[in-house]
């Protein structure tokens, strides 16, 4: 059984569509790589599973039960995390405090402070200070590692690399190899194609808020994946005018 | 020597004025709420304080320590009956529905005890005249002492427990971001009702202490709400000992201001208000410049080890 299933999921901003008619599937352990131009609903798709954006219609269960009506603290309890987009620490609490909150309010497992030091031990220095006075890269340990406090059984990760310095993405994803290797269910929302692929078991693309492209990633081929980015694939053609 | 007594006079008056203003400062800085009832919650919760003061004939201190539960659950229910909703329709909204709840409380009050002025220094005793004489022209009272402390101490304990308690910190991060606070597992509604309850609660104190010093009666929380206002904006928002700050800065004026003339009292108080923020105006147009010219080289330095 699939740790998360979404069955035809909507979602909108006022009277665009940013997600439509959207079935995917996450299983245990499992790291899906989502991709997709600006604008295709990735972000959106990501804050409906969370819990941060009302769908139109569809479910979303996790863990086999229904979670479509759940507030987002809820859906944190039963194990659904999210880093959103552009980080969003709380900068006027310090780092610490950053961590403490979602280890407090989240669930008990064996992601705690110090077991998240050892992941990202540059935050170490860091923990007294201000989250908003950190470098791009610190912040982002910071979000990530915040939403690992809630010891999250599926964790969506929403363009952790977006405004970081190269040497800075490199830095973090050497960071998150233990947890790749955690057999935490993932969801990666990344831009940079090569580095997702590398990590990824299974790539969804998606496209004008559709799901047009769903392989496994051992197989997928670069021009596959870009077709399907562009819209250039035939049958995705065909089920964009449908 | 009168002015050095004026100044310490309206110092412990600022204390009386802190106490009312950290309740707003909180709603304010958490939910941004701007509640305009927040004069005439501690004017209904000193009338709490008075019924059963005169129905049982406790000392008012023990009466408002039953009734700050009691206002806690009011500011709980409140929130999330009234200004939840209320939040949802947009920034405006809130505004409009304290200013109906303040009109609402006053006239059911009036309707309630009618338009007699009352007072609780009757049920005090000697703490409503005694003093501590300092020299043979500067005495201060019991009652204002015990204000200023009473202020200092609720401020403390706020300080303390939204820095270092786990509730507190949730409070904090909500304050921020309620969207993000919910993504890391935080109810934002509970606490949102939480800081509502906290500071519906502190209006109790402080409408005590008004009613020990001085006469109330249904319509004197408007007054309070000005003062309590001018307070908050002098010290600056969301900063607790700013609110104390403020408070002081308020009552000197004041005090200071009676000291000149019959009328001044009010009088200065209000222009203290208006000078500081037209200066905080003023400031903060010139500072965010100044960030952008400084701020940026002092920010890599904090940052390179």
């Amino acid at each position: 059984m699939s740790l998360l299933a979404v069955e035809q999921l909507d979602a909108r901003h006022g009277l665009l569509k940013a997600v439509r008619d959207v079935d995917m599937h996450v299983a245990e352990g499992e790291i899906l790589a989502l991709v997709g131009a600006n604008g295709a609903g990735k972000t959106t798709l990501l804050r409906t599973i969370a819990g941060a954006h009302h769908p139109a219609g569809g479910r979303i269960l996790f863990d086999g039960r229904d979670v479509t009506t759940l507030r987002a603290h809820e859906r944190v309890a039963r194990g659904i995390a999210l880093v959103p987009e552009g980080r969003r620490l709380f900068a006027g609490l310090t780092v610490e405090e950053n961590l403490r909150v979602a280890g407090d309010a989240g669930r008990r497992g064996r992601w705690n402070l110090e077991a998240l030091l050892e992941v990202f031990p540059m935050l170490k220095a860091r923990l007294k200070m201000p989250a908003g006075l950190l470098s791009g890269g610190e912040q982002q340990a910071t979000s990530i590692g915040r939403a690992l406090m809630t010891n999250p059984r599926l964790l969506l990760l929403d363009e952790i690399s977006l405004g970081l310095a190269p040497l800075a993405i490199d830095n973090l994803y050497r960071s998150l190899t233990a947890l790749f290797s955690s057999g935490t269910a993932l969801v990666i929302v990344e831009q940079n194609l090569s580095r997702v692929l590398g990590v990824a078991t299974r790539v969804c693309c998606m496209l004008e808020g559709r799901v047009v492209l769903e392989t496994d990633a051992k197989l997928a081929t670069r021009q596959q994946i870009t077709d399907a980015y562009f819209g250039l694939r035939q049958d995705a053609l065909r089920e964009m005018r449908s | 020597m009168i002015w050095l007594d004026q100044v310490i006079q309206g110092t412990l008056l600022g204390g009386y004025y802190a106490l009312i203003a950290c309740g707003l400062s909180l709603m304010f800085g958490v939910m941004r709420i701007i509640n305009l009832a927040h004069g005439d919650f501690a004017i209904l919760g000193v009338f709490a304080v008075w019924l059963l003061v005169v129905q049982t004939g406790i000392s008012p201190f023990l009466a408002l320590a039953a009734i700050i539960p009691l206002m806690g659950l009011l500011g709980w229910a409140l929130q999330r009956w009234v200004f939840e909703r209320s939040l949802r329709a947009g920034p405006l909204v809130p505004l409009l529905a304290t200013f109906g709840l303040a009109i609402v409380i006053e006239n059911l009050l009036f309707e309630a005890f009618g338009a007699d002025t009352r007072s609780l220094a009757p049920e005090i005793g000697d703490l409503a005249f005694d003093s501590w004489v300092l020299t043979d022209r500067i005495s201060v009272g019991h009652l204002a002492v015990l204000t200023f402390a009473t202020a200092v101490v609720v401020l403390i304990g706020l300080h303390f427990f939204l820095k270092w308690t786990v509730l507190g910190r949730a409070i904090r991060a909500t304050a921020e971001d309620p969207d993000t606070a919910e993504l890391v597992g935080v109810n934002s509604r509970a606490v949102y009702a939480l800081a509502a309850a906290i500071a519906v609660a502190t209006t109790a104190v402080a409408g005590t202490f008004l009613a020990m010093r001085a006469t109330f009666d249904p319509y004197s929380g408007p007054a309070q709400l000005i003062f309590a206002f001018e307070a908050v904006v002098i010290g600056g928002v969301g900063s607790l000992w700013g609110t104390l700050v403020g408070g002081i800065v308020l009552g000197v004026a004041q005090s200071l201001g009676a000291q000149i003339g019959p009328r001044g009292f009010l009088l200065t108080g209000h222009l203290i208000f208006l000078v500081v923020l037209a200066g905080r105006l003023f400031l903060s147009g010139v500072d965010s410049h100044a960030v952008l010219r400084r701020g940026l080289p002092g920010l890599n330095r904090s940052r390179s080890p």
